[in-house]
C-alpha cells in the first residue's frame, strides 16, 4: 500500500489516515458524540470500543460521510467530505450494521454490481476468495448464513480496493466460529497494509484484532492506547476473582461481609471491587500475592466457594474506568 | 465482458431485472391479472348471437310454418300439453288452430313473448300468401370497436401501466430503504442519478413485455380493433408508464416502511380507479368534480389510448391528455429528487 512508499505527493498520501477534531453531533434529546479529537495513522488497525449508545456508530458514520457532525473537522486521506467526496468514496470501502442485500440476487451478482461502481478495484474473483465465498458464488444471498453474509458485505466493502476500510460491528450476532473465520480475513488486511477502522464491544475482539483503541462512554472517548498499555494502566496484569461463605456450613454465594483493608494492605494488590457477590481484585504476581490472600481470608474465618483467576483485559480496563460491565448497557 | 456490462447503470438495471424476474407474484400481478381480467369481462359482456325463441302449434302445418322463420322453432302439441308447456316457460306462445283462423295464446307482460307473437304471426300470414307492401333489407350492424370489450380493453391497459409503475418502483425503494441497503448504496461511488434511473430503465423493458402480452391477447382473442398508429400508442404507453413510475417515486420518497408505502399508494390510486373511466366512461361524473376527473393521469392516459385505438385519432388532437401526463411526470419526479430519502 501507499504508505510504505513514502513519496510526498500533492494528492496527500502522507499524513494521518483520518483525522477528527472537536467532532460533535447531537440527535433529538441526545449528545451520541461529545467533543472527540482522534488521529489514525495509515496502516493502522484501529478500534473503537464501548457498550451499545456509546457513539460508536455516530462516530463511524461520521468518517463515513453518512453523517454530518453539529462540530468539528473530519479529514480522510488528506481531504475532506465536503469538497472531496467522490474522490474519498473510491478510496474508502465501507461495510455498515445491518446492511440486508436483496435475498434474491446470487453472491457474485451482488458482487459485480458494487464492483460497477468503482473506478479501479480488485478483480470479482479475487475478492471472491478474500472472501472465501467461492463455494457460495452462485447461491442466492438469502440463502447464505449469518457469517457468510457478513463476509459479503466485506466483501462488497473491498471491491473498491480501498486505502481505508470501514467496519461498524462486523461480528456482532455471530456464532464464535464465524467469528474466527471473520477475524481471520481480517487479519489477511492488515497483513497487505490496509488502514482498518472498526467499532466493536466485544473486548476479546479488539484486543485480537487491533494495533490500538479507543474507549468511548457517553460520546466521548475515555481511553486510548494499545491494549497493552491500555491493560497495563488500570495497574495490574492479573485478575483475582472469589466469593466466600462462613466456615460454619451454608453454601452457595452469599454475601459475607470481607473486612478488605487487610486484603488491600498486601503488597502487589492494587484494587478491589465487588460485582454480583464476586470479589475482584486486581494483582501483579498471581504466585506471591495469592499465597496472602488465602492467608488473609482464613484468618477472618471465611471459607472460599469460588476463585478464579484470569489475566487481565480491555474488560477489566472498562471496569476499571466506568464501574460498569459492557453487559450493563 | 464489454467495458459497458461492466458499467454500473447496466449493473444497477440488470440487477433490477433480476430481481424483479425473480418474484412470481409481481409476474402475476403484472402478466397474469389483465389478462384474467379481460377474459373475464369480455365473457360477461360478450355479444350474445340473437335467441331462436321456443314456441308450439297444435296442428303440424302450423309447426311448419313457424319453424321456416329462423327465429323461431315450433314443436307440435295439443291444447293441453301445449298450455302445461307455456305455465311452465318451456315455450313463449302457443299457436292454436280454430274454425276460423289461428289464436296466439302468450303472455303480453314477457318481452321475449311479445317478440315471439310478432314472429309468429309474419310466419304465419307470409305462409298464408301475404305479400310485404314496401321492399325492405336488413343490414346488421356487428361491427368491432363499439363493443364493450373494445372500450375496456385501453381502460386495463392504462390500469396496469399504472400499477405496475407504481409498485415496482415504490415498493422496491421502500424495501431497500427498509434493509439499510440504499444507505449502503449512497456509501458507495455510485451516482445517485443511476440508482433512480435504473428504475426507469428496467420499467421500459418491462413495460414492452407487459404491452406487447397484454394487446396481443386483446387482439387475438377479442379482435380488439387499432386504428390509430402502433408508433403513437407506443409513445403512449411510455409516457403513461414514465408518469406513473415518477409518482411512484414520490410516494416512496421518504417512507420507510413497506407498511407506509402501501397506505400511500392505495391512497393516491384509490381515486384514480374510481374516477378515471377503467370500466365506464368518466363523463358520467357530475360537472363539478369533471375539472379534478380530467387532471388525474389515469383519466388523460386512458382517455389518450382509447382515442387511439378506437377512433384513430391522432396525437396532435391529444394535447391536453398528453400536456397533464408530462405535466405530472415533470412535477413528481422534480419535487421527488427533493425530498428524497436515502437513508
Amino acid at each position: 500500500m501507499t504508505e510504505h512508499t513514502p513519496v510526498l505527493t500533492t494528492d496527500g498520501k502522507q499524513g494521518p489516515a483520518l483525522r477528527l477534531l472537536g467532532i460533535r453531533k447531537g440527535f433529538a434529546d441526545v449528545v451520541a458524540v461529545d467533543g472527540l479529537d482522534l488521529e489514525v495513522a495509515r496502516g493502522e488497525c484501529f478500534g473503537l470500543l464501548g457498550p451499545n449508545g456509546a457513539g460508536k456508530t455516530t462516530t463511524i458514520e461520521i468518517c463515513e460521510g453518512l453523517t454530518t457532525p453539529d462540530a468539528g473537522s473530519v479529514e480522510l486521506l488528506g481531504k475532506n467530505w465536503a469538497t472531496e467526496a467522490d474522490d474519498l468514496r473510491h478510496r474508502i470501502g465501507i461495510q455498515l450494521q445491518e446492511t440486508q442485500f436483496p435475498a434474491k440476487l446470487s453472491v457474485e451478482e451482488t458482487l459485480r454490481l458494487f464492483r460497477s461502481f468503482y473506478r479501479h478495484g480488485l478483480p470479482l474473483e479475487e475478492s471472491i476468495r478474500m472472501a472465501q465465498l467461492d463455494e457460495k458464488r452462485k447461491s442466492r444471498v438469502g440463502g447464505l448464513s449469518g457469517g457468510q453474509k457478513q463476509r459479503l458485505a466485506m466483501a462488497c466493502a473491498l471491491v473498491g480496493d480501498p486505502e481505508l476500510l470501514f467496519l461498524d460491528e462486523p461480528t456482532t450476532g455471530l456464532d464464535p466460529q464465524a467469528r474466527r473465520h471473520l477475524w481471520d480475513l481480517v487479519d489477511e488486511l492488515k497483513r497487505a497494509g490496509r488502514t482498518i477502522i472498526l467499532t466493536t464491544h466485544y473486548m476479546d475482539e479488539a484486543e485480537r484484532l487491533c494495533d490500538r483503541v479507543a474507549i468511548m462512554d457517553h460520546g466521548k472517548i475515555i481511553a486510548l492506547g494499545t491494549p497493552q498499555q491500555l491493560i497495563a494502566s488500570v495497574g495490574g496484569e492479573h485478575v483475582v476473582e472469589f466469593a466466600v461463605t462462613t466456615k460454619q456450613g451454608g453454601s452457595g454465594r452469599e454475601h459475607h461481609p470481607v473486612d478488605i483493608t487487610p486484603l488491600l494492605a498486601l503488597a502487589g494488590i492494587q484494587s478491589h471491587r465487588v460485582d454480583a457477590g464476586s470479589h475482584q481484585l486486581s494483582v501483579d504476581e498471581l504466585h506471591t500475592t495469592v499465597p496472602r490472600i488465602f492467608a488473609t481470608l482464613n484468618e477472618q474465618g471465611l471459607h472460599l466457594s469460588e476463585f478464579r483467576t484470569h489475566s487481565a483485559t480491555l474488560e477489566d480496563v472498562f471496569v476499571g474506568l466506568t464501574g460498569r460491565t459492557l453487559r450493563d448497557e | 465482458m464489454s467495458k459497458f456490462s461492466e458499467g454500473s447503470l447496466f449493473q444497477l438495471t440488470l440487477s433490477r431485472f433480476r430481481l424483479f424476474l425473480r418474484e412470481p407474484e409481481a409476474i402475476f400481478w403484472t402478466f397474469g391479472f389483465p389478462i384474467l381480467l379481460a377474459i373475464g369481462l369480455g365473457i360477461a359482456f360478450r355479444n350474445r348471437p340473437a335467441d331462436v325463441l321456443q314456441v308450439g302449434a297444435t296442428t303440424a302445418q302450423l309447426t311448419q310454418a313457424l319453424d321456416a322463420d329462423k327465429g323461431l322453432t315450433s314443436s307440435t302439441m295439443d291444447l293441453d300439453a301445449g298450455t302445461r308447456a307455456l305455465a311452465t316457460g318451456r315455450i313463449l306462445l302457443l299457436a292454436i288452430q280454430t274454425p276460423s283462423g289461428v289464436d296466439y295464446k302468450f303472455d303480453i307482460t314477457n318481452p321475449d313473448a311479445r317478440t315471439a307473437r310478432l314472429l309468429a304471426d309474419r310466419a304465419i300470414q307470409t305462409a298464408a300468401g301475404q305479400k310485404d307492401a314496401v321492399q325492405v333489407r336488413n343490414d346488421l350492424v356487428h361491427e368491432t370497436g363499439a363493443r364493450y370489450i373494445d372500450f375496456v380493453v385501453p381502460g386495463l391497459l392504462g390500469m396496469n401501466l399504472m400499477g405496475s409503475a407504481m409498485w415496482g418502483l415504490g415498493f422496491s425503494i421502500v424495501e431497500a430503504r427498509q434493509k439499510k441497503l440504499l444507505k449502503r448504496m449512497v456509501a458507495s461511488p455510485m451516482p445517485r442519478w443511476q440508482y433512480l434511473f435504473s428504475f426507469l430503465l428496467a420499467r421500459l423493458v418491462m413495460l414492452v413485455m407487459e404491452v406487447v402480452v397484454f394487446l396481443g391477447f386483446a387482439r387475438l382473442v377479442f379482435g380488439v380493433p387499432f386504428r390509430g398508429s402502433l408508433l403513437e400508442l407506443g409513445f403512449l404507453c411510455i409516457l403513461t408508464s414514465l408518469a406513473f413510475s415518477t409518482l411512484g417515486l414520490l410516494v416512496a420518497s421518504r417512507a420507510s416502511t413497506i407498511e407506509a408505502v402501501s397506505g400511500l399508494m392505495n391512497l393516491v390510486m384509490l381515486p384514480m380507479w374510481i374516477l378515471s373511466g377503467i370500466f365506464f366512461s368518466a363523463t358520467r361524473f357530475p360537472v363539478v368534480i369533471q375539472p379534478f376527473v380530467r387532471a388525474l393521469p389515469l383519466t388523460a392516459s386512458i382517455d389518450a389510448l382509447r382515442g387511439n385505438m378506437l377512433q384513430g385519432i391522432g396525437l396532435g388532437q391529444m394535447a391536453s391528455q398528453v400536456g397533464i401526463l408530462l405535466a405530472w411526470l415533470i412535477v413528481s419526479f422534480t419535487v421527488s429528487l427533493r425530498i428524497f430519502r436515502w437513508r
